[in-house]
Order: C-alpha cells, then structure tokens, then sequence
C-alpha cells in the first residue's frame, strides 16, 4: 500500500471547504484504504482527513484505538460525509496535526457530540461520542470544513480538563 | 558565517510598546526572531526571545541602547547553541496551589524530580490578598517513569497544606 502524501500548513488546500462523496465506487474504497494505510504510518496520529493529502472530499479516519492511554470508542473509524448533529459540554485538551508538524497547542471542544456519516459503502450510520474521541471527529469534521486547530487555538496557559472526575 | 541564535533577556516596569520597539529594532537590521516567551511578572515585563542574524552579543545590546534606555530595561544577550523544531510534547500537568509560604516550588519540583518528570513548562502566580496570599502553580512536562511514580512521589505534600492534582495529557494528533 502506497503512502500518500502529506500536505502542510500553509497550503490553500488545507484552508478549503471539501465536496460531498456522492459515488461510492472501487476508486474511493482504494483511495480509503491508501488514506488509512497513511494515518496508520503518521506518527501518533489518530485520525486523517482527504484534504491533508490533497484530497477536497468530505472523508475522515478516526480512530481512537490509537489513543496512548485507553479511551472510550467506536473502534477503527471511516467516515463519509460527516456532520456533527449535537454538542454538549466542553473542555480544552491539547492537538497536534500531521500537516502542522513540531507544534502543538490548546483547543476548546465539545465534550460529547452527535455525528451522522455514512460509512465507506455509503451505509448510513450515527454515532454518540465522548472525550478523546469526540475531540479526534471534531478535528477532522473541522479540515473538511477547511478549519485547522491552529483557527481554534486558546491561551497556552488554559487548563485542561481532568478526562476522569477527580 | 556564524550566526548561531542568541537568547535576548529583557525585563522592566510593565508600560506598552516595550515588544513593538525591541521588534522594530531588530526588524530594521534582518534579524530574524525565533522562539519567544514573555510576560508580566510582578509589575515587570520579561522577555526572553531567541535572535540570530543581528551580529555578536555586544552588537545587539549597542542596536538596542537607545530602546533599552527609553524604557528603563534591563537586557542581557546570550550566546547559545539553541535550535528550532526540538518541541516536546508534555503528557502530564501538574496543579499545585495552597497558602502561599515558603518552600512551596523547592518541595513541589524535589518530588517531581524524585519521580522522573521533567518540566517543560512552569507558570505560577501569587494570588489572594497582602494579608493572606495564595501561591497556585502550573507545571507540563514529561512523566518519564509513568504517571503513578508521579502520584506515590507527591503524596506527602498534602500534609505540607498544598494542593497537588495530576492530570495526563493525551494529545489528538489527527
């Protein structure tokens, strides 16, 4: 499986609103599996998103089985044409991007969503959620929408919320 | 050509247009700015500011006379062998905050260092009043034998009337 490449900050690309997927064919699920093969290899990564790789279509991995300490999940994500439906609660937390290399910063996000995709055949499917995981769809909803972390960075000395109550 | 950077310090009474003329000033000559952290502490304002590019010490401290005397600054150049993209990522922050006294920082640190962090990261505040002052205290950093090293290693300071909570960061990298 090919790497793709990755685009970095300030390419235009990154800071474009993304197509929806309307066809579901053998070209996307190869470009799926190239993207997955991709966010697998980057360092630490936990999610991708087709505008990082120069693609403007509204695609993204998440995956929060990658997380270091473990997190509640849905498992190993693909999601087409995401919307996040619902958000509730929020909490600072720190991220980091594969197309913002050697830096990372603070950013506010819901704490617990809604989001409606459809998966990589174009299944409908609805997922509730929290955490590390809702802040890793909440990245990458937000490059299909042609919006970096670094849009939503707060103060360097924010606290971040305790993921367990103390 | 050397031009390794140098790491700037400057510090004086909190008034604006301290950055923007220390900037303008070195802008003027092509220096080139690189890492910077600054803020207020007490009344004053501190500096520090990795430059290359703007000659030898002793030229950065003569191109920044005429500033440094305009707003009363104490400033200090460093040749160093600093260099960019060595971010570190911290994965725990450590909040400390209790009546404020001596020895706080000295006790807090000792047991961090016992446990294997290394801070990256240290800001910490005097808040409360004249007469009953509060010391809180935020430090990131690195666990470098894990978390629960951490925890065993801060667990008397809670008789020493200080607050410690330990918080693990993970960071989304997507």
């Amino acid at each position: 499986m090919a790497l793709l490449d990755i685009i970095t900050y300030p390419d235009e690309r990154l800071k474009t609103g993304c197509e929806p997927v309307e066809t579901f064919d053998l070209a996307l699920q190869s470009f799926i599996d190239h993207l997955i093969e991709t966010c697998t290899q980057g360092p630490g990564a936990v999610g991708i998103a087709a505008p990082q790789v120069g693609i403007l279509q509204r695609i993204c991995i998440v995956d929060a089985t990658r997380a270091r300490r473990p997190v509640d999940n849905h498992g190993h994500l693909v999601l087409i044409n995401p919307e996040i439906t619902s958000w509730d609660g929020f909490a600072v937390g720190r991220e980091g991007c594969l197309s913002v290399p050697d830096y990372t910063g603070k950013v506010i996000r819901a704490e617990k969503i809604e989001l409606k995709a459809q998966d990589r055949f174009g299944a409908p499917c609805t997922f509730t959620m929290t955490g590390f995981e809702a802040r890793i769809a909440q990245h990458e909803v937000d490059h299909l929408d042609g919006i970096l972390f670094l849009d939503r960075l707060v103060s360097r000395h924010a606290d971040l919320q305790r993921r367990t109550p103390a | 050509m050397q031009n390794n950077w140098l790491i700037l310090t400057l510090v004086g009474e909190d008034r604006p247009g301290i950055v923007a003329n220390v900037t303008r000033v070195l802008f003027a000559v092509g220096a080139e700015l690189g890492e910077a952290a600054m803020m207020r502490l007490g009344n004053q304002f501190a500096i520090m500011m990795m430059v290359r590019s703007a000659g030898s010490p002793e030229d950065v401290i003569g191109l920044l006379e005429s500033t440094r005397m305009a707003f009363d600054l104490k400033l200090h150049v460093d040749e160093t062998d600093a260099t960019l993209h060595q971010a570190r990522e911290p994965d725990v922050l450590v909040t400390v905050h209790g009546a404020d006294r001596t020895g706080i920082v000295a006790e807090v640190t000792a047991a961090l260092v016992e446990s294997g962090f290394n801070i990256l990261d240290l800001r910490s505040d005097v808040g409360g009043t004249m007469a009953a002052p509060i010391y809180i205290m935020q430090i990131e950093g690195e666990a470098r034998q894990g978390i629960d090293a951490i925890e065993t290693a801060i667990a008397a300071l809670g008789a020493k009337g200080l607050s410690v909570r330990i918080t693990p960061l993970d960071t989304v990298r997507g």
